[in-house]
């Protein structure tokens, strides 16, 4: 083990690694090349890598929307899909009462908001009582996603939405429709539950469920409460319910909770309710 | 020669694996195993951070300080990792969010340590790369084998890498006959699988069963 018997070789070539001077050189020059490696690695690929990340929040965007053909569509796609998307920054309420309102200041291409989330400045505690979905902190200001048709006319809202699952906070997007009363579709791009278990949200069969617009899913009632209620599996008989995941109850209360805080007061139901009557003029 | 550098790269597969024998690297065989393709990713890449760590280590060997020889080789091991996860975070995204933290963790698989320490410091460049790849092919078949019974148990399916995933045993939820094991998507199932592979290995083979 001990590599003695290279002792001889190096003190022909003169230089010996075992003094306290030849210990602080190899040590030294070892730091500074790989360093060097790893700080060529990260930057040279940074560029790449940050490509990554914002392909991936907008596929998912498309995903939400059920404009996405998986296996069909790429990413080099999803400029041409995106052009019919809008995507506005809205203020989210800050106290009990407030109902929210655009953000003009701030540009939605250059806003970072999983980066807000994480700093003081751009996120808020959320009061124990109002924070159902157990995420404690969120953003004050948040994207929204509006997808238009042909006519320049709203069809579906893509709301940014995560809340706690067993193991893990589940980020993704949810549609809505028009009316703001019924879903669209829902994905989670970042999520730890036990696969096969709790990581069946990311099954398209239960996805299906959320994106039928045969007998949509109703997630807010006419006076813009959020009704929606994920049952036991097989138990879903209304309109507002929906069966959860087998095996999973915790992930599937975790969704739910999740749609609640996130369509609630405290969150995007205000805005939700501006949208459906018609005060909120959003041009393209 | 040519027989030994066979030995070298061969012995640790079945003979001297890392895992079945070593009982080394226990912990990211529990973790990454639940699908097959996420296996295999996390194959590759401990079986390239073990061949390139040992022979960048057996190239320095004659000039590392004994007295500082485990950090230098942890610093050339956690080089390589981030190279490593540097990779994959760029060219396959899809795959780096699933291994998440378990990529990082590599630095600490006893078997890239042990490779490094038991083998590089006191071979050469060439072979220390053999015994690294015979080492990971080792880790390989343990975390393919796992990943292969755990994702058709316990999910039904069988995700090929590149090439998406495909039902196996069609399951109840989907209107299909097969009714999952849960246990298999739990950490102990692993354990489980991991002594049931030993099992067979030390009855095929006597000769590795310890003694008493």
């Amino acid at each position: 083990m001990q590599p003695n018997e290279t002792t001889s070789e190096e003190a022909k070539s003169g230089f010996d690694p075992n003094t306290p001077v030849g210990t602080f050189i190899v040590a030294a020059t070892l730091c500074f090349v790989c360093s060097l490696i790893v700080s060529a690695a990260a930057v040279g690929l940074k560029p790449l890598q940050e490509q990554n990340a914002k392909n991936k929040m907008m596929r998912n965007v498309l995903i939400a929307a059920g404009v996405w053909q998986d296996g069909k569509n790429t990413d080099a796609d999803i400029p041409e899909l995106f052009k019919n998307i809008d995507v506005i920054l809205w203020n989210l309420p800050e106290k009990d009462g407030e109902t929210g309102s655009l953000n003009k200041e701030l540009k939605a291409a250059d806003y970072d908001q999983a980066a807000a989330a994480s700093t003081p400045g751009g996120s808020m505690a959320i009061p124990a009582a109002d924070d159902v979905s157990g995420i404690k902190r969120r953003e004050k200001v948040s994207k929204i996603y509006l997808v238009r048709d042909a006519d320049g006319k709203v069809n579906k809202i893509v709301l940014p939405v995560y809340g706690k699952g067993l193991w893990s906070t589940l980020y993704g997007f949810l549609a809505l429709d028009a009316s703001t009363r019924e879903a669209r579709g829902i994905t989670f791009y970042k999520h730890a539950e036990t696969p096969g278990l709790g990581g069946e949200v990311d099954n398209p069969k239960w996805k299906s469920l959320w994106s039928n617009t045969n007998s949509p899913l109703v997630l807010r009632d006419d006076q813009g409460q959020t009704i929606l209620d994920v049952t036991k599996p097989g138990n879903a008989t209304q309109p507002n319910q929906i069966d959860g995941l087998s095996g999973a109850t915790i992930t599937s209360s975790g969704v739910e909770n999740t749609i609640h805080y996130w369509l609630g007061p405290n969150a995007f139901g205000p805005f939700l309710d501006q949208f459906a009557s018609g005060e909120l003029s959003l041009t393209p | 020669m040519a027989s030994k550098a066979k030995d070298v790269l061969f012995d640790p597969v079945f003979k001297n694996n890392p895992i079945a024998l070593q009982i080394l690297g226990i912990c990211s065989a529990l973790a990454v195993t639940t699908r097959f393709d996420k296996a295999f990713v996390m194959a590759v890449s401990v079986t390239v951070v073990t061949a390139l760590s040992s022979t960048v280590v057996s190239m320095i060997r004659n000039f590392i300080p004994n007295s500082i020889r485990i950090i230098v080789e942890m610093t050339v091991i956690a080089s390589m990792v981030i190279l490593v996860d540097q990779i994959l975070k760029a060219f396959v995204p899809a795959i780096a969010d699933q291994l998440s933290v378990f990529v990082g963790l590599i630095i600490t698989n006893c078997i890239v340590m042990g490779r490094a320490e038991g083998y590089a410091l006191k071979n050469s460049p060439g072979m220390s790369f053999l015994d690294g790849i015979g080492n990971g092919l080792g880790y390989s078949v343990i975390l393919l084998v796992l990943g292969l019974v755990r994702e058709i148990f316990g999910s039904g399916t069988l995700s090929m890498p590149g090439l998406g995933t495909m039902t196996v045993l069609p399951l109840t939820s989907d209107g299909g006959f097969y009714v999952r094991n849960g246990l298999m998507l739990m950490p102990p199932s692993a354990f489980f699988l991991i002594g049931l592979f030993i099992w067979i290995l030390r009855t095929v083979d006597p000769s590795q069963i310890e003694k008493e």
